[in-house]
C-alpha cells in the first residue's frame, strides 16, 4: 500500500515538473534561422550571455523582458553578418562585463585568471623546495655511507675474525 | 623560531580567505557599475511623448547637466519615485523622461496623474534607447554632464535620502 502511494506521488511530481517545464519553454519564443550553423551559433551566444536582470540565468533561459529584447537582438545581429565576438561586444558595451559568463582577459581580470596558475606555481615550488631538500640530505647519508678500500677491507677482516670466533666458541660449548 | 613561524602562514592565508568571502556575503550582488559610464550618451531619434511629430536627438542634452530618468506607467517603483523627481526639478536640476515600452495614452495618464517633472519625455515604445542605454528595468536614471558624457547612473528606485546624498552632490559634481 505504502509502496503504491510513493509510486502514485513520484508520478504526479514528474508530471507537474515536465508540465511547469514546458511551460517556461513555450513562454519563451522560437527563432528561426534558414542556415543551420547560424542556429547553432544563437544556441551558444543565448547559453554565453547572461541575463542583466537576473541573478544567475542565461538570456536563453530566462523570461524576463530584457533577456527577451537582448535574445531577439542577438538574432537581429546574426542575420547582418556580425561575428560572435562583435554580438558580446555589443551586449557588454551596454550591459557591462555582467553579460559574460566568461569574463575576458584583460587588464582588470588577469588576476582572476592568473590567480589559479600562480597558487598552482607557488604549491608546485613548496613541494619541489620539499623534495630536492630531501633528496640532497639522503644523498649525504648515502655519499657518507661509502666506505674506501681501506675501510672496506678492514670491514672485510672484522667480519671473517668474527665468524671464525663466533664458530669456535659454538663448537666449544657443544663439546660434551 | 623563524621555522614555527612558517607555519603559521596557510593560517594567515585562510584568515585573508575568510575576511575577503565574509565582506562578499554583505555586498549587494546587484550593484555593479554602468559599462556606459565616462561615455557620450548613445544617439537616438526619438519623438516626444506630447506631440508624435516632433522628434529629438542627443543634441537635447548639450550645454547643461540633466538627470534623464527612465520610466513606464507599468513600473510601480516609477510611481514610488515621482515626489522626489519633482523635488529635484524644484531645487532646479533639469530632467529628461524617457517614457519605456509604454504606450503614449498611459504614458500621459500617468504624468497627469502623479506630475511631470520633466521638461520634455521622449515615447520609447520599442525600448530602443532603453537597450542602448543597458537599462534592464525601471526606473533607471543617468546624469548627464553638458558636454553629453554620461557620469553617474542610478539604477533602480532613488529614495528622499539619495535626492540629498547622492544626486544633487552629483549634479553640483558635473556643473561646467
Amino acid at each position: 500500500m505504502a509502496a503504491m502511494t510513493r509510486r502514485l506521488l513520484s508520478i504526479c511530481l514528474l508530471a507537474i515538473v515536465i508540465l511547469t517545464g514546458t511551460a517556461a519553454i513555450a513562454a519563451i519564443e522560437v527563432q528561426d534561422f534558414e542556415d543551420p550553423a547560424l542556429m547553432q551559433r544563437y544556441e551558444d551566444l543565448t547559453t554565453r550571455l547572461r541575463c542583466p536582470k537576473c541573478q544567475n540565468e542565461s538570456i536563453g533561459a530566462s523570461n524576463s523582458p530584457i533577456a527577451a529584447d537582448m535574445r531577439e537582438r542577438v538574432a537581429a545581429l546574426l542575420r547582418n553578418g556580425q561575428s560572435d565576438r562583435q554580438i558580446e561586444n555589443a551586449m557588454v558595451s551596454r550591459f557591462g562585463d555582467y553579460a559574460l559568463y566568461d569574463p575576458r582577459l584583460d587588464a582588470r581580470t588577469w588576476l582572476l585568471w592568473g590567480l589559479p596558475f600562480g597558487l598552482l606555481a607557488i604549491g608546485a615550488g613548496v613541494v619541489a623546495g620539499f623534495v630536492l631538500r630531501r633528496r640532497r640530505r639522503d644523498g649525504r647519508e648515502s655519499a657518507s655511507a661509502v666506505l674506501d678500500e681501506h675501510e672496506r677491507r678492514r670491514l672485510e677482516a672484522l667480519i671473517s675474525r668474527h665468524d671464525a670466533g663466533s664458530h669456535g666458541r659454538r663448537n666449544d660449548g657443544g663439546a660434551p | 623560531m623563524t621555522r614555527r613561524l612558517l607555519l603559521l602562514i596557510p593560517l594567515l592565508l585562510f584568515a585573508a580567505l575568510v575576511v575577503f568571502l565574509y565582506r562578499g556575503l554583505a555586498k549587494d550582488p546587484a550593484a555593479r557599475d554602468s559599462a556606459l559610464l565616462a561615455r557620450d550618451f548613445p544617439a537616438f531619434n526619438l519623438t516626444t511623448l506630447d506631440d508624435p511629430n516632433r522628434t529629438l536627438d542627443r543634441s537635447l542634452l548639450k550645454g547643461q547637466v540633466t538627470l534623464v530618468n527612465v520610466w513606464g506607467e507599468w513600473c510601480p517603483t516609477c510611481k514610488q519615485e515621482m515626489p522626489q523627481l519633482l523635488a529635484l526639478a524644484d531645487r532646479g536640476v533639469r530632467l529628461v523622461g524617457v517614457d519605456y515600452k509604454d504606450t503614449r495614452e498611459n504614458g500621459r495618464q500617468f504624468l497627469d496623474e502623479f506630475g511631470d517633472p520633466f521638461e520634455v519625455s521622449l515615447f520609447d515604445p520599442e525600448g530602443t534607447l532603453g537597450f542602448d542605454l543597458g537599462v534592464y528595468g525601471a526606473p533607471e536614471s543617468f546624469l548627464v554632464d553638458a558636454e553629453g558624457v554620461i557620469r553617474y547612473h542610478h539604477t533602480g528606485y532613488i529614495t528622499p535620502q539619495d535626492v540629498e546624498d547622492v544626486i544633487l552632490p552629483e549634479v553640483n559634481k558635473w556643473q561646467p
